[in-house]
């Protein structure tokens, strides 16, 4: 097998063990955002896994990438990949949304490894923006950053004067990952309010797009790495919302959901399977 | 008769004073800088100022990333949009992981007095102060902004300053200010008058009109409003027992609501003058608005002697 191909094998069991970390957090009747945090969790790894350059000894380095995410409902799958990546046990894991615990119900300062406090919709990016500008223009540095926001999200204003923003001053060190899952709290995002033309929008505000399949590791590694020049960089990514979770895919209900035991069970199952066709 | 200085002036020269000492420190704004002053700054390098255009929300959460990138961020804007129109991002993403962020709202209270309701900031304080983690400075004249402005830049945590249009007697020397240091400007043993910004040199015209009437006023500067200094102004209210607080805010939630809050259980005679919940209006002059909402030196004479 090519490098390319160990890499793209690589990030699938990291992705399986994800998926399977997820379930850890949202024992069965346990409410919690199933659906956006699988439909993101192949990027997330990806990012982890591959791109994002961060040291667990020097957390704090100046010299790191940073991700947020900005769809902070779906931090389980950002949880996932700390824990993975050895920012805390995995023990904190059945703890998710507990009183007193390192992992709130949206990204907090509380939890190792978390930049900044999203969820809220809408932010992420011009936080994103802000340390952007920060380290390119003001520092002259080399740091990443790595926004996910969500296609619910793009109805919000900020997120189109923070697009304005990027693109005035030229960061291109900024990437904007757009989870395209189709759905949203109440329904299909089409239903609730449309916001047509994605791609159109963000290239029209002067950002490099780029659409893919957010489940294709291939696509997801060329699109994080492709030189957008002096532009920001928007990957519009089409996933599926409960991705990996047969009775949850496309299923507006496990926006944010309970599994019945069986659910969980029959999750842990094709879960396992995928991890054992891997070996 | 004090001199008068502008304390938007003094903002931006502190910005460039204190920014020249530290370069982190960058100033945003949103299409107000020649207002505001904080385009100052810009002498320091072109990369120090940062225009975010008519967006005050991505101008806070802006702000909240460059902290997290370890620059230390003065965002400005008239004070009705730097807080009112970007509450939930200094909310969620400035308070609640406690960044150092630093907001000034300009043109505060009823100092905008041409461009009405929508321009004069009344509720500023009540926004500001009601957030966990944040620090909320008033400045009395324009030697104390650039005290503050310092303050703020070391203050490990969130902070606002509320900056009036009109400029003020200068009433204080160029010190640097502690943040909960209560100023007191005249001392007097039959009424405390407990004040905030402009009402701080107003309230000591009121003072001098209540001396011809044989009544000693004591006259203090609030300029911390949170933290709220309440042991010092628990202390200072006893020595006369009788207290007016005046605030060009609303009397919902603002300056008065902290300092009654302060001394609750304490035997004392209060009272409070500020908008009575009420938007604010258009006129031709800053000092006919002070004379409508009953807030001249005349006011708070004739309100404070009912209370001796």
């Amino acid at each position: 097998m090519s490098t390319q191909d160990d890499l793209i094998k690589s990030l699938k069991k990291k992705a399986v063990e994800m998926r399977l970390d997820l379930l850890e957090m949202l024992e069965p009747g346990k409410v919690g955002h199933l659906g956006g945090s699988s439909s993101a969790t192949d990027i997330v790894a990806t990012l982890y896994f591959h791109k994002m350059n961060y040291s667990l000894k020097n957390a704090n380095s100046p010299d790191r990438d940073f991700f947020l995410m900005s769809k902070g409902h779906a931090v389980p799958a950002q949880y996932a990949a700390l824990a993975e990546a050895g920012f805390f046990s995995k023990d904190e894991f059945p703890k998710m949304k507990t009183l007193g615990g390192m992992l709130q119900g949206h990204p907090d300062m509380k939890t190792p490894g978390m930049e900044a406090v999203t969820g809220s919709l809408g932010q992420g990016l011009s936080i994103g923006a802000g340390i952007a500008y920060a380290k390119k223009r003001m520092n002259k540095a080399q740091n990443k950053v790595y926004v996910m926001c969500g296609d619910g999200e793009m109805a919000e204003g900020q997120l189109w004067e923070a697009a304005a923003f990027a693109a005035t001053y030229e960061l291109s060190n900024l990437t904007m990952i757009l989870d395209q899952n189709g759905l949203q709290a109440c329904g299909s995002c089409v239903d609730i309010m449309n916001i047509p033309n994605l791609p159109d929008k963000w290239a029209a505000f002067g950002w490099e797009v780029i659409e893919i399949d957010g489940h294709d590791f291939a696509q997801i590694i060329e699109a994080l790495d492709r030189d957008p020049g002096s532009k920001p960089k928007a990957i519009i990514a089409h996933t599926i919302k409960g991705k990996g979770f047969p009775f949850a895919e496309n299923v507006v209900g496990f926006h944010n959901g309970a599994m019945t035991k069986e659910q969980h069970e029959e999750g842990k199952k094709a879960l396992l399977a995928v991890k054992e066709a891997l070996k | 008769m004090a001199e008068m200085a502008s304390l938007r002036e003094a903002y931006g020269k502190a910005l460039v004073r204190v920014g020249s000492k530290n370069k982190d420190i960058v100033a945003l704004d949103a299409d107000l800088g020649k207002s505001t002053f904080s385009r100052a700054i810009e002498e320091l390098g072109e990369e120090r100022f940062v225009e975010v255009g008519i967006a005050e929300q991505n101008m806070a959460a802006v702000s909240a990333g460059m902290a997290i990138a370890g620059k230390i961020p003065f965002f400005s804007s008239f004070a009705v949009f730097s807080t009112g129109r970007a509450y939930d991002q200094i909310r969620s993403s400035i308070c609640i992981p406690g960044f150092n962020v630093n907001i000034c709202g300009s043109s505060a209270g009823l100092s905008d007095y041409g461009d009405g309701k929508t321009h004069q900031a009344l509720d500023d304080i009540a926004i500001m102060q009601v957030l966990p983690n944040m620090t909320v400075l008033v400045p009395a004249d324009a030697n104390q902004v650039d005290g503050m402005v310092e303050a703020m830049a070391n203050h490990q945590g969130p902070c606002y300053i509320r900056i009036p249009r009109n400029d003020l007697p200068v009433i204080t020397e160029r010190a640097p200010y502690t943040i909960g240091q209560v100023d007191t400007f005249r001392t007097g043993k039959d009424v405390t008058i407990f004040s905030m910004s402009g009402m701080v040199h107003t309230s000591m015209d009121a003072a001098e009109l209540l001396a011809r009437d044989g009544i000693e006023a004591e006259v203090v500067s609030l300029g911390t409003v949170k933290p709220f200094p309440t042991e010092k102004v628990r202390e200072i209210a006893a020595k006369t027992g009788k207290v007016m607080i005046v605030e060009e805010h609303n009397v919902i939630n603002g300056l008065g609501s902290s300092v009654k809050s302060a001394l609750a259980g304490m035997a004392l005679k209060i009272g409070h003058m500020g908008l009575q919940d009420t938007f604010g209006q258009s006129a031709e002059s800053y000092e006919l608005l002070l004379e409508y909402y009953g807030l001249t030196a005349k006011d708070i004479a004739e309100q404070t002697k009912k209370l001796v």
